[in-house]
């Protein structure tokens, strides 16, 4: 079973509306969103959930006043700043240490386990899907992107399935390091800007650092088609194969707006035509296909 | 005054509005890039960085002579980074909060003090704006820290903006709390909405009143300003989708630059944010 995790650095490049055009031709496959922080992939799969979970994360500190002394020992371990000077614990600023509540001489510190999100099984027109939501200001973002990616993998594993498709999370701290540890590669979807190459090789780092293969497809590439080349060089110069390049295109709005992706918005238009190519592209790389087989599903078969 | 930019879905425009503005209002404005995951506002103010800060935080370093393996340290440890195996304390450097649980409960005194990096915050001027941005070191997990640090640069007597992350989480909130003002950046699309109403609920738990820039105005749907109407958030600036802007961004060219009427715009935006931060 392979997993491609489709990441990007910087924010709206076009993960998810890419992720669901490829869902759409991946064949007997399951779908995970892990940007469990501002979900999007479900607003074009209407997911109908089939089962619905708590995530239970870390625990915060709650002072019972009735026991509290306000000796301020807590005051003075804890390093958030979450404990006011009337020992009431901000549940914002709490990194759920627990070392007060440990600490505390009248043990008046409770430690409750917190429901931080849930996440979903659910039923789309093109196969099973793993999502979540992540509660707002919360923490454990990583614990949460780590547990939708196993549940995945282990619906995959039940269905037989060859493909995880997984729709990252922006940026390269916690939640992105939780999305990408283990993948068979990674599709690092880049628009043609200053900051969408800066951030592309930050993103690229990350994944020599953790020895994942990157392929690179560069999104609106016409908007700066001198940018778009020296992007493809530099992806090549890192040894990441550049799986294509789509164009700007306001259908891709249209399709959203629709709650659809671009292959079923259009199918027979020419951005639909190249994303269909791209998706090619990705079976055929070498990181994706180490056999070079051309049709990966008559072997497993 | 302190003006966090933020946005919920990445790409929206965060960056070129805290960068329009912090240009428009000129001397003395101070832009902080909060993003340290993939922090962009350098690349349009094109600062000559003059003080590089390596930003480390603490973690456990275990002195094996002074160590009687009592495991204290191990159990108080909610995040795992320690372990006693074979009569020995491991490390786990990367799990570490820096919650300093460990120093208090070892008897020995066998924990000294280590350090992780994580990552630096560089400062320096860009024409008349003092900038400074975080940039989390490549394999690093946790922002907030990093971010908290670029924060404390701010001084409350001038104009701070700060460029946020995306989400709606822990780094988010490390760079709206305390702000004055939230000026949240969104595009009039699906995504766009259900994202913006997550960073909205983000704002609403801080408590700090907010207002919405509408950014390529002119595409997707009529959901993002209904849900402002309903929600009573004053929509301050909408920018429509413009093909030269878009061009201008990709070679790290602000909209004031290409378009010097928007230098105007993005000051009254700033009058009008002024008017709701202190009401």
């Amino acid at each position: 079973m392979r997993e491609l995790v489709i990441i990007s650095g910087k924010g709206g490049t076009g993960k998810t509306c890419l992720t669901a055009a490829f869902a759409s031709l991946a064949e007997n496959s399951v779908l995970c969103d892990a940007d469990v922080d501002a979900a999007n992939l479900h607003l074009l799969m209407n997911p109908k959930i089939k089962k619905r979970t708590d995530f239970m994360g870390g625990s915060i500190a709650e002072i019972r006043t009735a026991d509290c002394t306000e000796c301020g020992r807590c005051l003075e371990l804890c390093k958030f700043e979450a404990i006011s000077e009337e020992f009431v614990v901000d549940a914002i600023s709490c990194e759920g240490c627990g070392v007060c509540v440990d600490l505390c001489p009248e043990q008046a510190i409770d430690f409750p386990v917190q429901k931080c999100g849930e996440w979903f099984i659910s039923d789309t027109r093109y196969g099973e899907m793993i999502h979540a939501r992540l509660g707002i200001a919360e923490e454990n973002s990583g614990k949460l992107v780590s547990l939708v990616r196993q549940q995945a993998k282990m619906l995959a594993e039940e269905k037989g399935s060859e493909l995880i498709l997984t729709d990252g999370p922006p940026g390269i701290g916690c939640p992105v390091i939780a999305a990408i540890g283990g993948a068979t590669a990674l599709l690092i979807v880049v628009e043609p800007t200053v900051s969408g190459i800066h951030d592309m090789l930050r993103v690229a780092d990350l994944a020599v650092h953790f020895k994942i293969p990157g392929l690179v497809c560069v999104n609106k590439y016409d908007l700066n088609t001198d940018m778009t080349s020296k992007i493809e060089a530099v992806a090549e110069e890192r040894n990441m194969k550049v799986v294509g390049r789509v164009p700007f295109d306001s259908l891709f709005t249209k399709a959203m707006v629709e709650g659809k992706n671009i292959l079923e918005y259009r199918q027979n238009s020419e951005v639909a035509a190249t994303v269909r190519k791209v998706w090619d592209e990705i079976l055929q790389s070498p990181s994706m296909n180490l056999m070079g087989l051309k049709d990966f599903s008559a072997v497993i078969k | 005054m302190i003006i966090s930019v933020a946005s919920g879905k990445g790409g929206t425009g965060k960056t070129t509005v805290a960068t329009n503005m912090a240009s428009a209002l000129g001397k003395g404005v101070r832009l902080l890039d909060c993003d340290v995951e993939a922090p962009n506002a350098h690349l349009f103010l094109n600062p000559e960085i003059k003080q590089i800060e390596e930003v480390t935080t603490f973690i456990p370093e275990i002195d094996d002579e002074l160590c009687t393996a009592c495991k204290k340290c191990a159990e108080i440890c909610r995040f795992r980074a320690l372990a006693v195996v074979g009569g020995k304390v491991l490390v786990f450097p990367e799990l570490c909060h820096s919650c300093y649980g460990c120093v208090e409960v070892c008897e020995e005194g066998a924990i000294k003090d280590g350090k992780r990096e994580l990552g630096t915050v560089e400062s320096g001027a860009a024409g008349d704006i003092l900038f400074s941005h975080g940039r989390l070191r490549v394999g690093e997990a946790m922002s907030p820290p990093l971010i908290k640090k670029v924060r404390s640069i701010s001084r409350n007597n001038s104009i701070t903006i700060i460029d946020a992350p995306p989400g709606t989480s822990c780094p988010v909130i490390a760079a709206i709390k305390g702000a004055d003002f939230v000026l949240m950046v969104t595009e009039p699309t699906p995504f766009g909405l259900h994202d913006l109403k997550l960073g909205i609920e983000a704002v609403k738990t801080l408590g700090i009143p907010c207002g919405l820039v509408i950014n390529r105005s002119d595409i997707g749907d009529e959901g993002v300003r209904e849900y402002a109407a309903e929600e009573n958030i004053p929509v301050l600036l909408e920018i429509p989708f413009d093909r030269n802007i878009a061009e201008a961004y990709s070679i790290g060219k602000l909209i004031i630059e290409v378009q010097p009427e928007w230098a105007g715009k993005f000051r009254d935006l700033y009058n009008r944010i002024e008017k709701l931060a202190h009401c």
